[in-house]
């Protein structure tokens, strides 16, 4: 495998001014990003994630070359972002949920052809990426509406068209999920997945929506005031963070809560309850064996903790 | 060379897409335009009053003074419709899309002044040059190869001159989100300075437009030698020829600065 991306010791510091008093102003240096050496190599999906002001936009800004860092160093398909930013600029793609970079004024097909001269992508390799994207995003039937009457879903799918005609190597996402709908939702992660499978396009995005992470990323990079606090598959994030497991039982009659060694009842809901515990300390098999020497359950079943309580979890315990 | 072309032919796509963009809205475009055309030619006419009161100013006629007028109109018009659109960079920094330049293959000052082109402003440097083309036709000058070729560049000079300090004033804009008034002052200002022969200012003035703020070099120096007139300060004679070079380092300094400012905005990210 070999690197894309390369972050070796890097920081970012802004100056802030921050009132201090009624008047009086006190500089401050805020570490957006601080300390952070990451290795992505070709082809992975990457989940950078984080709470607000972790850093992640920052990240992704040095990434671009839109920002310095304040030191260390950042190599991009084996450039630095700094001085090589307009080269690199065609090496790779930016989405920005926030805010479209689509020509707002005018019908969506006009965007993508300015994009081919800005980019300077040959006729007929334009011509061959628009037709897949556009089958693959579905975005026929508003090919020739403006941008402004675009719902946001439809804008979000031009965009994804937009970051990627000019064939590149690495695909930045910041937030593209942001105020979509479900089915929006499901479809850029399946579209991105396809990208990322078919073309080999590396992905590294940032979101808060969890399930975005769990249903993409291969490797999840969490990150909370500039620092990495964990680095690994979506998987093992669960099972060092989430040892939990919780037994759901559905017991013949509504009764007081179970008392079980090692688990602890969360929740009643009439004949229903939920046991949590620890898979260091019982096993499943030990609990439901408890449950069912006390009760008479007509059903039952184990939920692992979601993405969400994990993720949580490492937050306050970083 | 290659890169100059790269970068005209870029100007030209984003700029065509905005002029069709813009004509979306044509009603307030066209109306935009005739005012324009029209609001322009009352400088024209303060140059008509004044001269219904005296024959001449500081020696100078009213055809001469015209022909300044068209001179600085021109050029500073040319500079208002294609590069002008740069002081608008404040509001990019402010709404944070000049993340959004930085992340094309191109140059960052050619995407703003190309995406918010207005073909509108051409209605003006159309009013200059047809001032200009009856002044021409009026004005009483033997067209000598070297008066040819100094006139020939007096625009091109001009403009860049005027362009060079709508883009040194919107790289300030970068430090100080608000300076651009201050930028104004200087292009609108030294429009107006440049529509009347410079005898008629202070010293202080007339120096700062020459050392300072060269708008000087836009018309009056090089109109002394076309029109054939002495300089009434003295200057050297060779000052009359200098405004490419004037030009030349003017566009220096403004690319400076605005690399400058780019860099300034990469390290701080406002
Ligand atoms: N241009 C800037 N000037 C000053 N401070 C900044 C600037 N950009 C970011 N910051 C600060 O740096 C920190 C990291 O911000 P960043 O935008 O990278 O966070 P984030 O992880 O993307 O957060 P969010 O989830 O809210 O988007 C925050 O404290 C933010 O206030
Ligand atoms: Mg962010």
């Amino acid at each position: 495998m070999t690197a894309v991306i390369e972050l070796d010791r890097v920081s970012k510091d802004f100056v802030v001014m921050r009132k201090k008093g009624r008047l009086r102003r006190e500089r401050m240096t805020v570490a957006a990003v601080d300390d952070i050496s990451l290795r992505i190599d070709t082809g992975e999906l990457v989940g950078y994630i984080g709470p607000n002001g972790a850093g992640k936009s920052t990240t992704i800004k040095m990434l671009t070359g839109i920002l310095v860092p304040s030191s260390g160093t950042v190599r991009v398909v084996g450039l630095d972002p700094q001085r090589r930013r307009v080269e690199l600029a065609s090496r790779i793609g930016v989405v920005f949920g926030q805010r479209t970079q689509l020509w707002w004024d005018l019908p969506l097909i006009d965007s993508f052809d300015l994009l081919r001269h800005v980019y300077r992508v040959p006729a007929d390799r334009h011509r061959a990426n628009l037709r897949r994207f556009v089958d693959l995003l579905e975005l026929e039937p508003f090919l020739h509406s403006p941008v402004r009457q675009l719902s946001l879903g439809q804008r979000m799918r031009g965009d994804l068209c937009a970051a990627l005609l000019h064939d590149p190597a690495i695909l930045y996402l910041d937030e593209p999920t942001i105020g979509l709908d479900v089915v929006s939702k499901a479809r850029v992660r399946e579209f991105l997945a396809q990208v990322n499978r078919d073309e080999g396009v590396t992905i590294l995005l940032t979101t808060h929506d969890l399930s975005d992470v769990e249903r993409l990323c291969s490797r999840l990079v969490v990150i909370d005031h500039g620092h990495v606090i964990h680095d690994g598959t979506v998987a093992e994030i669960k099972t060092m963070f989430g040892d939990t497991r919780t037994v759901v039982v559905d017991l013949e009659e509504a009764g007081p809560s179970l008392v079980v060694p090692g688990a602890e009842v969360v929740e009643v809901d009439g004949p229903r309850q939920w046991l949590r515990f620890r898979r260091s300390e019982v096993t499943a098999a030990e609990v439901i064996a408890a449950v069912v020497g006390q009760a008479r359950v007509r059903d039952l079943s184990i939920e692992e903790p979601d993405i969400e309580d994990v993720v949580t979890r490492i937050y306050t315990s970083g | 060379m290659a890169e100059l072309a790269t970068t005209l032919h870029l100007y030209r796509v984003l700029a065509v897409a905005k002029v069709r963009a813009d004509w979306q809205y044509r009603s307030q475009f066209l109306l935009y335009m005739t005012t324009q055309f029209f609001i322009t030619f009352l400088d024209f006419l303060q140059i008509a009053v004044i001269f219904g009161a005296v024959d001449s100013l500081a020696g100078w006629s009213l055809l001469e003074v015209v022909f300044l007028y068209a001179t600085s109109g021109m050029a500073f018009y040319l500079g208002d419709a294609f590069i002008s659109q740069v002081e608008r960079v404040g509001g990019y920094i402010k709404a944070g899309t000049f993340d959004a330049l930085l992340i094309r293959p191109a140059g960052t000052l050619v995407q703003i002044c190309a995406n918010d082109f207005a073909f509108r402003r051409l209605g003006k440097l159309l009013q200059a040059s047809i001032v200009m083309v009856i002044v021409l036709a009026r004005l009483d000058v033997e067209w000598t190869p070297g008066r040819l070729v100094v006139f020939a560049l007096m625009i091109p000079s001009g403009t860049v001159i005027f362009s060079s300090i709508w883009v040194i004033g919107a790289s300030i804009t970068f430090w100080t989100v608000d300076s651009g008034e201050l930028a104004n002052t200087f292009t609108y200002g030294g429009n107006f300075a440049t529509q009347y022969p410079l005898d008629i200012l202070g010293t202080w003035l007339r120096r700062f437009l020459t050392l300072v703020v060269p708008t000087a070099f836009v018309n009056y120096f090089p109109a002394l030698y076309v029109l054939g007139k002495p300089d009434p300060f003295g200057a050297p004679g060779w000052v009359r020829f200098i405004s490419p070079l004037v030009a030349l380092t003017m566009a220096v300094a403004a690319r400076a600065a605005w690399t400058g400012a780019v860099r300034h905005y990469r390290s701080t990210g406002s």
